[in-house]
């Protein structure tokens, strides 16, 4: 059996390093065959850029080299897919060879594209690339006071970050002594100021006793660089000094451009997690049309399922589990202090109230992540 | 009146119905409807409150079984 995993993120490396352990027999007498098409010789830890927008991490430390962290009965390509061909089982790459496949799994994530507001590229600071994040940084540590405007577009990927972006810039102009000379307001697309009630209910007598003020029903519409002014699409217009924006995502442009799902994202079957219509073609992380929270949580617990299963396909002819829509995500809440969010589809997060511990337990994960995408954690 | 689009959005925490109004009406053209479905016991309040402040139209709203059917026309 051919298995072909596309994408060497968070999903894809979990999928091949679990199905790589769970069919080590299977692979060693040819009778499966794991291939990984990646388009990058590196693996970014992403959560890692938050960090890094508030000098905390430095770039390289969100790196390592993608074959490093793979196991060796895995073929692995930098060759990233340029066609996919599903009626025929098959993909061509960039480099023009053509894969064949019996299971194929596309993790080809998602994109930050800023460029499709006018003006917000711009006009704002963003912390979603390396080299973002890191004029980010530099913005903020030449910032002298006035009005830093938070908004969020439209999808977006990790759901948490506009809430403790606003926490960590509390503490960055604390620790800086010119909180006082800045006034933090947020930008929230719906009616609270987190789309999880319960993060919002939590959340908003800490912005309230941060002096964080916010604006809710508030969609990005464009932004007025050379005047500073930032426009809704419910007809609102406010003014900043620094814009610091979430931006709009979209999946990957081979995805759009092969007609597998509008925005780029795919129609998955949210327990199966296979595209709808194909059932040896599995969908995970960013790149499905799931109502899920994009983020390397959901990617991870998607990838256990989705390995399990197509190991077990081999093995006994059939899946074995459904993905319950599980994700666990960290909040930074400030004061060196952290809590976290676990849900899935039918359990509402219960927050429990930030702790240093859960705030340590987030800096050492950055670094167990490691152990995590090697599919060992 | 012919439904465009339907967004599946039933058992969901995050991003929520809401989110996946506002990022398939960005796709959607004027004129399209789309009917989203919902659970969330808030959704019948806060999607026409947010249908109405943007300037869509909201053109139907009703509960079956429990789950919200809400039809929403993208006016611009």
């Amino acid at each position: 059996m051919r298995i072909l995993v596309v994408g060497g993120g968070t999903a894809g490396t979990i999928i091949a390093n679990n199905l790589a352990r769970r069919l080590g027999p299977e692979t060693r007498s040819g009778k499966v065959r794991i291939t990984m098409l990646s388009a990058s010789d590196r693996h970014m830890y992403q959560p890692g850029l938050l960090y890094v927008a508030f000098g905390q991490m430095a770039p390289d430390q969100l790196y390592r080299d993608q074959a490093s962290l793979l196991e060796p009965n895995i073929d692995f390509h930098v060759d990233p897919v340029k066609q996919f061909m599903l009626d025929k089982n098959q993909v061509t790459t960039e480099s023009g060879k053509v894969y064949e496949y019996d299971i194929i799994v596309i993790a080809t994530g998602s994109r930050m594209v800023p460029d499709e507001t006018p003006g917000l590229t711009e006009g704002a600071e963003f912390f979603y690339t390396e080299a973002s994040a890191v004029k980010m940084y530099q913005k903020l540590r030449e910032f002298q006071g006035g009005k830093v405007a938070v908004a969020v577009g439209v999808p977006h990927k990790c759901p948490i970050a506009p809430v403790e972006v606003m926490f960590a810039l509390n503490d960055f102009f604390k620790a800086r002594g010119i909180r006082d000379k800045v006034n933090l307001k947020y930008y929230y697309p719906i009616g609270r100021i987190h789309t999880i009630e319960n993060v919002a209910k939590w959340a908003k007598p800490e912005f309230d006793k941060m002096g964080v003020e916010y604006e809710t029903l508030f969609n990005i519409r464009e932004v007025d660089a050379k005047n500073k002014i930032l426009k809704s699409e419910e007809g609102t217009e406010v003014d900043y000094d620094l814009l610091i924006v979430i931006p709009q995502h979209r999946g990957m442009e081979v995805i759009e451009r092969d007609n597998l799902g509008q925005g780029g994202w795919i129609p998955t079957d949210r327990y199966k997690l296979t595209m709808t219509g194909h059932d040896n073609v599995y969908v995970v992380g960013d790149t499905t049309n799931l109502p899920v929270s994009k983020t390397g949580s959901a990617a991870h617990f998607q990838a256990e399922v989705v390995a399990e299963n197509i190991a077990s396909i081999v093995k006994i002819g059939s899946p074995v589990r459904d993905y319950d829509g599980k994700v666990y995500c960290f909040i930074e809440a400030g004061h060196e202090k952290a809590t976290y969010a676990m849900f899935n589809y039918l359990n509402p997060p219960d927050l429990k109230p930030p702790s240093k511990p859960m705030h340590w337990f987030k800096l050492s994960y950055n670094q167990m992540y490691w152990t995590s995408v090697r599919g060992l954690l | 009146m012919s439904v465009t689009k339907t967004i599946d959005a039933r058992d969901t925490f995050c991003p929520g119905p809401l989110m996946e109004l506002i990022s398939y009406m960005k796709h959607a053209s004027v004129g399209d409807v789309v009917e989203l479905l919902s659970t969330d016991t808030g959704s019948a309040n806060d999607i026409p409150e947010w249908v109405k402040k943007v300037g869509h139209e909201m053109v139907g709203t009703e509960q079956v079984d429990g789950v919200w059917h809400l039809k929403v026309r993208k006016a611009k």
